[in-house]
């Protein structure tokens, strides 16, 4: 039987209830949101606290899908069938559906939060991926106010963030920008519902003559944490997309990724892998962008 | 600390470890015993149980989490004696061979049920896709919901006819 080493259990009734506890409670305490992930590591005693804040009752404060003319905000405490369901989420960053479709399982979804996801920073998270697709920002909050990290400042490290001990992620921020815009998701898991093996997102922005603006690519499980890639965005802008430049993408996700040998497969599959899938995802993005 | 839970209309206060699990909790200290548990991992799903009418893996949520909120178990399907029409088409097409999977598919089912009274096969099986059986194999578990999905729009239409009469 697993079960977590002894802990208090104390229950957040706002944001700033929530931060008054982390600073009293410092490095002892941890937030609980859906605790999927962090109550199996606290069952195999991989995590300990003495301290367990549970932000559910936060649901009302930061559960929430805002879309505004030049940015989506998107609460922490939004759960993954939020997100899968909401249809006009979907319409803008059709992304996210793509996704949230082969995160676990409705089960799961019902309780995994965005918040959660990208705090736990497991390098083979999708929705950091998707957040690092799109260009998301990620708020902040603490006793001295807000502030807000871009994803490559808010992963640290695996299982690392740029939250500290007495803050609380609050909202995600992804901006929309003007044009004809894509985007896609893919993933290759061994089987339903699993974590992936590799996978990846890709977003696309077109210009009036049809030519790529802007174009990004997110990996994840194949580095430390969820990889955005510079070079693929600048190889792409400014040119017409067609096969030979989603292939000529592909190859550099191969070489810039740093996937390593596990039970899931081996390095050499997973480059593979990236390659296939950023080309696939690309020219999903572009078809959706044209219609 | 205290805990008050509501389960299957009950509402029951007790005393618990913090890192109580719920489905410890209504296992064996409610001993509500219809709820299984299993993986301990939140991959088979026989833990399934509503909490405030969500299906949640009950291994995956503390006890105390669920204080305030209602819980629905496999015991709070049937009416008395009248089982679920959920339970009945599993009895009826064979839904469950060793039964230990079957809370958790009952209580899944149920919600989809109730979600899209008209499923397709697709649609069960997605539902089910969190969730493991190893006896009948998921042919005759997404029959079972067919049936159920069947006899419920049929009692729905006598029920109407009734009413219209
Ligand atoms: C069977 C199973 C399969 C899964 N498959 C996948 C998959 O295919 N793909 C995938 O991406 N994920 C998968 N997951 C993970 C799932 O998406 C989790 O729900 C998610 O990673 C964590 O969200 P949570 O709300 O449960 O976080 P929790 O477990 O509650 O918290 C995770 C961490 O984040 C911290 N935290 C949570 N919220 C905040 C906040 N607002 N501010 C600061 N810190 C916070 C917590 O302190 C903790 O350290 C799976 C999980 C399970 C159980
Ligand atoms: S015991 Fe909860 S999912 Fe298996
Ligand atoms: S009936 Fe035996 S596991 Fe499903």
């Amino acid at each position: 039987m697993q079960v977590p080493a002894p802990f208090e259990y104390e229950r957040a009734t706002s944001v700033d209830q929530a931060i008054g506890l982390l600073e009293r409670l410092g490095s002892s305490a941890r937030l609980v949101a859906g605790g999927h992930s962090l109550l199996p590591m606290m069952k195999l005693r991989l995590a300990n606290f003495e301290y367990l804040i549970d932000i559910n009752d936060l649901h009302g404060e930061l559960g929430y899908i805002r879309l505004g003319a030049d940015e989506v905000r998107i609460g922490a405490m939004t759960r993954h069938r939020e997100l899968l369901e909401s249809d006009a989420l979907a319409q803008v960053f059709p992304v996210f559906r793509d996704a949230e479709k082969v995160i676990a399982d409705p089960i799961v979804r019902n309780r995994g939060t965005l918040g959660g996801s990208l705090c736990q920073a497991d390098p083979s998270e999708d929705l950091s991926a998707v957040c690092t697709t799109l260009d998301a920002s990620c708020v902040i909050r603490g006793a001295n106010g807000e502030r807000v990290v871009s994803m490559e400042e808010f992963h640290v490290g695996p299982y690392e963030t740029a939250v500290a001990d007495n803050e609380i992620l609050t909202e995600i921020r992804i901006p929309v920008k003007s044009g004809k815009s894509g985007s896609a998701y893919a993933k290759v898991e061994r089987r339903a519902g699993d974590w992936a093996v590799v996978s990846a997102g890709a977003a696309i922005w077109l210009d009036d003559k049809g030519h790529i603006h802007d174009a990004r690519v997110g990996l994840a499980a194949v580095g430390p944490n969820t990889t955005g890639i510079p070079e693929i965005s600048a190889a792409l802008r400014g040119h017409e997309p067609d096969e030979s430049l989603f292939e000529l993408a592909g190859a550099i996700a191969a070489r810039s990724c740093d996937p390593s040998t596990d039970t899931r497969g081996s390095a050499e599959y997973k480059r593979h892998l990236a390659d296939e899938l950023t080309r696939r995802t690309l020219r999903k993005a572009v078809e959706r962008a044209r219609s | 600390m205290q805990v008050t839970v509501t389960v299957n209309g009950v509402e029951y206060t007790k005393e618990i470890e913090g890192r109580l699990l719920l489905v410890h909790f209504l296992r064996d200290t409610l001993g509500l015993t219809g709820t299984h548990w299993g993986c301990d991992t939140s991959n088979c799903g026989t833990c399934v149980v509503w909490m405030d009418g969500e299906p949640v893996k009950s291994c995956t949520v503390l006890a105390a989490m669920a204080g305030g909120r209602e819980v629905r178990t496999v015991e709070g399907l049937a009416n008395g004696a009248e089982l679920d029409p959920i339970q009945e088409g599993f009895r009826q097409c064979h839904g469950l061979q060793c039964g230990f999977c079957t809370p958790g598919m009952l209580m899944t089912c149920r919600h989809l049920l109730d979600k899209n009274p008209d499923p397709t096969e697709g649609e069960i099986r997605e539902a089910i896709s969190g969730q493991i059986c190893r006896c009948t194999g998921y042919s005759s578990i997404v029959r079972s919901v067919r049936w159920a999905a069947v006899h419920e729009a049929e009692a729905a239409e006598t029920k109407e006819e009734a009413v219209a009469q």
